[in-house]
């Protein structure tokens, strides 16, 4: 196994990288000692350089490309637009992303909430809370492979009664313990989808339990002593006190949320493939590009992609500024 | 909060309804929403709920490859039998089935994806914070905005430029890509970093004649250590957890693909080989749990900031 080399590949890499940028701060120390006046250039220039190559020109290229055809030929005007709004394999690509969209953030928002209230100053809260963030740190696809074994299904008709089928997936096993039979999870639509939406839940209840936990812990003690005082107590307390102080978290851990939603990949694409009709915008981008050759096409739901996430940051920053009263 | 909700009477009208029994001060019902076993009880229920799932592909992992698809993993409870075999096999670098030069690729990739974004967002960071030139808001507002676009925009056109410049199938084509992609987020929050130091200490460098490089590396990089570690382990999950720009950019077989590519080939191709999936997914996943659970503020500060990227 070529281990070395590789590992002195990564070394030379990050040598030739320093070198260039020492260069460059060079050439700025020495330009700053004859009196010149802008140095600032020197410094963001590399980075300019390096988003204008990656990020300015591919993303134009890519709007270029939404409106010519599937080698990237001719022009056909918004007929890539068209079909996505109008074919019926696309039209199911559209629901699922709408599904995932809506569903996740609350859900997972709902569950980190009422976990974060019921740990906040619990005996054991940090092994507590570690326990659902966990989840965030492992990648999309290790977590697709954990639940694809939870909903792992065996056909109870290959079985003998001698030898009957044992279920593997935990899921289906405790339905047979409560008398009913196995479920292909993965296989029916629309449910399918559902079951999908169920792994992002589950690692994004973490990154919400965290963010709002750190904001309840922020309300100011003088607030909720005075509410105490004046009798306020369990469901009122949520209601008036601690949920319109943590509403500008709220709504980030939301949009946060709906826009991994917009742009999940990893998981459709490693539990279904985008089969089953659960397929989602990004991996229909990555399966036309990539896959079916269709340029024009991927380009155009690529476009539309960027295009739905745009609203969502708006808005998001929109209640940041009402928020911060500015 | 739970058990506030289970009893509604209390819960709808408060302490105002004093004539319920039993009759409760004030503080003992603002503290009952905590103490209540019933609030125990569904936090005990959500993190077992949320445990299960990870517990039962670990405990697989430790199963003989044959026991894994005749019975369930629970069973062990009644039948112990373990065994290292299967990491044995997937560290095993004489099987083709080996994570082994997967694991290498995905240390190659992550580090520099992770060094070459920190550098680079420090000065540009720094000369958007406190240098002026020309057009300098306009600019800072443009980097910012180009957080929300999202890397599927930009793959194919990358792909034909790396096609061009003959650094397709690299590690360059990878650590390039994960560095553009990371430096809009990372020069948004150093900056908002650097702006929180005094202006003053700036300015008395300045006139005693130090230059901007000087200040950047004498005084700057000190003070930012919080904000490196915070973007730092972001852009380490980040890269170590990607698939979508492995599967673009790396090159075929062994020669640059990290480990979540492998998993996801091995997922497709071997679906139902749950002795290898389960030990190659916890074998991916050690790294970024110790490195999570170690520097865990740090990451709740990176992510918060880091909400919109991707």
């Amino acid at each position: 196994m070529d281990v070395a080399p590789k590992l002195l590949d990564m070394v030379w890499a990050i040598l030739i990288f320093g070198a260039v940028i020492a260069v460059i701060l060079g050439l700025a120390a020495l330009y700053e000692k004859r009196g010149g006046r802008r140095a600032g250039w020197w410094f963001v220039g590399p980075s300019l350089v390096l988003l204008a190559i990656g990020l300015v020109y591919p993303a134009l290229k890519t709007l270029w490309n939404s409106f010519r055809d599937a080698a990237g030929g001719s022009f056909v005007g918004i007929d890539n637009y068209t079909s996505i709004f109008t074919n019926s394999d696309e039209l199911v690509v559209l629901r699922n992303t709408v599904l995932w969209t809506l569903v996740t953030p609350f859900v997972a928002t709902a569950i980190g909430l009422l976990y974060a209230i019921l740990v906040d100053r619990a005996k054991g809260e940090a092994v507590a809370k570690a326990v659902i963030f966990l989840p965030m740190a492992i990648s999309l696809v290790g977590a697709s492979i954990i639940w694809k074994f939870m909903y792992d299904f065996r056909d109870p008709a290959g079985g003998t009664t001698k030898h009957p089928i044992q279920q593997i997936g935990l899921i289906n096993q405790v339905i047979v313990w409560l008398g009913g039979k196995p479920y292909n999870f993965l296989l029916n639509s629309p449910w399918n989808t559902f079951f999908l939406i169920v792994v992002m839940i589950w690692i994004q209840a973490g990154f919400a339990m965290t963010i709002l936990s750190a904001s309840i812990k922020a309300i100011p003690a003088d607030i909720v002593e005075a509410a105490r005082l004046d009798g306020v107590g369990g469901f009122q307390m949520f209601r008036f006190v601690t949920f319109p102080s943590i509403r500008p978290a709220v709504v980030v851990v939301l949009t946060t949320i709906a826009i991994a939603c917009l742009k999940v990949f990893d998981i459709v694409r490693t539990m279904t493939g985008g089969n089953f009709d659960t397929n989602v915008i990004a991996n229909e981008f990555y399966s036309q590009t990539f896959s079916a050759a269709n340029q024009g096409l991927g380009a155009a739901l690529a476009v539309v992609l960027f295009v739905l996430v745009i609203p969502i940051i708006v808005y998001n920053v929109r209640q940041l500024r009402a928020s911060e009263g500015r | 909060m739970m058990a506030e909700l289970t009893t509604p009477d209390v819960a709808i009208d408060g302490a105002t309804v004093s004539e319920k029994p039993p009759v409760r001060t004030r503080g003992e019902i603002a503290k009952r929403g905590l103490s209540s076993p019933w609030a125990s009880l569904v936090a005990v229920i959500l993190a077992v709920v949320w445990t299960i799932p990870t517990a039962g592909l670990l405990v697989t992992s430790f199963r003989p490859s044959l026991d894994i698809n005749k019975t369930g993993w629970w069973t062990v409870f009644t039948n112990p039998d373990f065994t290292l075999d299967n990491y044995k096999q997937v560290l095993d670098t004489s099987q083709t089935s080996s994570l082994t030069p997967y694991l290498i690729n995905s240390i190659v990739i992550t580090i520099p994806a992770v060094l070459l974004p920190i550098l680079l967002a420090c000065l540009a960071a720094y000369a958007f914070a406190w240098t002026k030139f020309k057009g300098k808001n306009v600019l800072f507002v443009a980097v910012f905005a180009l957080q929300v676009v999202p890397i599927q925009v930009t793959l194919l056109p990358l792909l034909t430029l790396y096609v061009k410049l003959h650094l397709n199938g690299t590690f360059w084509a990878i650590w390039l890509s994960h560095t553009m992609f990371g430096l809009p987020l990372a020069i948004f929050l150093l900056h908002n970093f650097m702006r929180e130091i005094p202006g003053e200490l700036i300015e008395a460098a300045r006139v005693d004649g130090a230059g901007h490089v000087t200040i950047f590396f004498r005084m700057m990089l000190p003070m930012l250590k919080p904000a490196l570690a915070a973007f730092g382990i972001y852009q380490f999950l980040w890269v170590w957890n990607d698939l979508l720009v492995a599967l673009t950019f790396a090159g075929p077989g062994t020669a640059t693909a990290p480990m979540t590519k492998f998993l996801f080939d091995l997922t497709g191709s071997r679906g139902n080989a749950w002795y290898l999936l389960s030990a190659g997914a916890f074998v991916s996943m050690i790294i970024p749990v110790i490195v999570f659970l170690s520097l865990q503020r740090y990451f709740v500060r990176g992510l918060l900031a880091g909400s919109v990227k991707g």
